[in-house]
């Protein structure tokens, strides 16, 4: 079977699934996974292959979710005498607005982390999603602060012979998620995958080589951030529109450690890699439920975050296909995965 | 007026935990290079253990605080020793992950342990304020910062004037020469981290009397211990010092005439500023981190 067909008839497989399932609880706990494998996708574009350990990636999540669920319903703020009446928007206008505003967020955390680099980013991040958290518990007029923001529609589309559908069926949020779960894969691929992306893994190996052969360093680095933002962005607003509820906590510095320990546990820098650890932790919260405390799921991540820093530092894809690699010596001698799924390298190979 | 006054003393004696806190860190982060996320929990430490033993085990409040700092430095050696040690060849993001990983389980045990119902703990003070002229103060705060400013003076002496500090500078600085010259590098590493977690367990054992005791309580301070290392400078103790008494200065005031929400924003919006406009910190220092 070729290579380029198997991943497609995954996703054939997984669009099947609401068909024979039956269990609606097993297809929220899916879509659910699906939107976080969004938000570790684009988490990878920059930790995995920029090398910029973003940890304050869940800010990028918690505003789109918040834009989206503002657009929806329509707000007003008062300026002194003045006010500013915000009508409410079709969910798919606040969907653009929600990826819009965040890209731009991006973009600002992008400009600073050229002047901001290691741990003094990690650490500009943090305080970045701490905040907005703030900003989210304080500013009542707008967010209603703790109370959150209720009753916000689903998501809707307009189905010929059927008009407009709201998206209150598990199963077509559950297409949805998968349908954009592809998209953003496919788009990190082909950024990865072209002058941007070698770029940028150019400036994950050595910023300073990368540098002296002309890379424009701040612009990739703008670039990865836009995007990346602008992805968790659409994560977040999906995340509002499935579970119709949003409040200050969607900022908690826990989602952002879940996000990156699916990336790294997957494997960073790797396309397969935050879909696998988005799989893993987002099934294992539903298994420890049923035996524990959510204390010891968190505490049971931090451990496994640890464990896999020590025993399994490239994470799982990489470890994998390398064992793949040295089963089948004769045919997986060129292993893509096996050389990290580089294209730098890849490109090094080719050259004379 | 009188406000202004009282806010002053406010963040004065707020200051002084979190200068302790700051030279803490700053000798982990700032000498050691260790990107130390546990330095909160180590401060959540302090409390819970102070609470322990004065509330549940009803011993001597003194002893208490000088048993939790023990406990904090011990807790401190024993992350070191396990998981830092390892980690001393690879690069600085690896030990950055690591130490989410323990700060966010060492976090979470607290809440088991303890549940996530705020603890307060008994002190011998009176409760009745000091009045001196317009400004009000309780003996417990002032206990607090006298305890803080021996600490701080005692700390300061300690790295800058005894032999054991030059060893600990050196070892950092350039191991190599440093073990040509007899000092222990491994036990020096140990014993830096565990003398800065035992700061960060003073500072919980200190404050906990004062606020009450929870198991988030550490959350915001490890970001608040880093924004004071760089507000100070690297590794500079006295920067430190001044960096804790700065942040909680601005806390207080941004809480007080600005918004009381926003309080712990202060902080960071401080870390934002200062990183954007002088990453190398206020007081000098050229280096940084990664």
């Amino acid at each position: 079977m070729s290579a380029r067909l198997w991943p497609w008839l995954l996703v054939a497989f997984f669009a099947s699934v609401p068909l024979w399932i039956g269990n609606q609880y097993f297809l929220y706990i899916l879509t659910a996974t699906g939107i976080f494998i969004i938000a570790a996708i684009s988490l990878n574009l920059l930790l995995g292959y920029t090398g910029q350990l973003s940890l304050g990636h869940v800010a990028f999540f918690g505003i789109g979710a918040y834009v989206a669920a503002l657009c929806s319903l329509g707000f007003d703020l008062e300026f002194g005498a003045t006010t500013f009446v915000f009508p409410r928007q079709p969910v798919w206008v606040g969907f653009i607005a929600a990826i819009l505003v965040t890209a731009g967020f991006g973009w600002l955390i992008g400009r600073l982390s050229f002047k901001v680099r290691g741990a003094y980013f990690v650490i500009v991040s943090i305080s970045f999603a701490q905040v907005m958290r703030m900003v989210a518990l304080n500013w009542v007029d707008l967010t209603e602060g703790p109370m959150a923001l209720n009753n916000i529609p689903p998501l809707s589309l307009w189905i010929p012979g059927e008009g407009v559908v709201g998206f209150f069926k598990k199963e077509y949020n559950y297409w949805l998620v998968l349908l954009l779960v592809v998209l953003s894969y496919v788009m990190v691929e082909r950024i990865v995958r072209s002058r941007v992306g070698r770029a940028m893994i150019a400036l994950r190996e050595n910023e300073s080589l990368a540098r002296s052969v002309g890379v424009d360093v701040t612009r990739y680095l703008v670039v990865a951030t836009v995007v990346s933002a602008g992805m968790a962005g659409a994560a977040g607003a999906l995340y509002t529109h499935y579970i119709r509820i949003v409040d200050p906590d969607v900022f908690l510095f826990i989602y952002t450690v879940t996000m990156v320990i699916m990336v790294v546990t997957g494997g960073k820098g790797t396309l397969a890699g935050p879909v696998v650890g988005g799989f893993i932790f987002g099934a294992l919260p539903e298994v420890l439920r049923e035996v524990a405390q959510p204390e010891v799921q968190w505490i049971l991540y931090g451990i496994a975050m640890i464990l896999i820093v020590f025993f399994l530092p490239q994470g799982i894809v990489p470890a994998l296909a390398n064992w793949w690699a040295a089963r089948r010596p004769e045919r997986g001698a060129i292993n893509k995965h096996a050389r990290g799924d580089s294209p730098a390298r890849r490109a090094k190979a080719k050259s004379p | 007026m009188e406000q202004f006054l009282q806010h002053i003393v406010n963040g004065t004696i707020l200051g002084g935990t979190y200068a302790l806190l700051g030279i803490g860190l700053t000798l982990i982060f700032g000498i050691m290079r260790v990107v130390n996320f546990t330095h909160g929990e180590l401060y959540a430490f302090g409390a819970y253990m102070t609470y322990l033993l004065v509330q549940v085990l009803e011993l001597n409040f003194f002893v208490s605080l000088v048993l939790a700092t023990a406990l904090g430095v011990g807790l401190g050696a024993v992350i070191e020793f396990v998981l830092i040690r390892k980690l001393r060849s690879t690069d600085i993001d690896t030990v950055m992950l690591v130490m989410i990983g323990a700060w966010i389980a060492l976090q979470n045990f607290w809440q088991l342990m303890f549940s996530g119902i705020a603890k307060s703990i008994n002190h011998p003070f009176p409760t009745a304020p000091l009045v001196f002229g317009p400004i009000s103060v309780a003996p417990v705060r002032l206990f607090v910062i006298a305890v803080a400013i021996a600490l701080l003076v005692g700390f300061y002496l300690l790295v800058n004037r005894t032999k054991l500090g030059v060893a600990m500078r050196a070892s950092f600085q350039d191991p190599d020469v440093a073990a040509l010259m007899g000092v222990n590098i491994p036990l020096m590493r140990t014993l830096t981290f565990a003398l800065g977690s035992g700061l960060a367990a003073a500072a919980g054992a200190l404050l906990g009397p004062i606020f009450v005791v929870t198991p988030t309580m550490g959350d915001l301070v490890a970001l608040k211990a880093f924004a004071i290392v760089i507000l100070g400078g690297l590794g500079n103790i006295v920067g430190a010092t001044i960096g804790g008494f700065v942040l909680a200065l601005v806390e207080e005031f941004g809480a007080g005439y600005i918004s009381s929400g926003y309080r712990d924003a202060m902080g960071f919006l401080l870390i934002i500023a200062v990183l954007a406009f002088k990453p190398q910190g206020l007081f000098a220092a050229k280096e940084r981190v990664g």
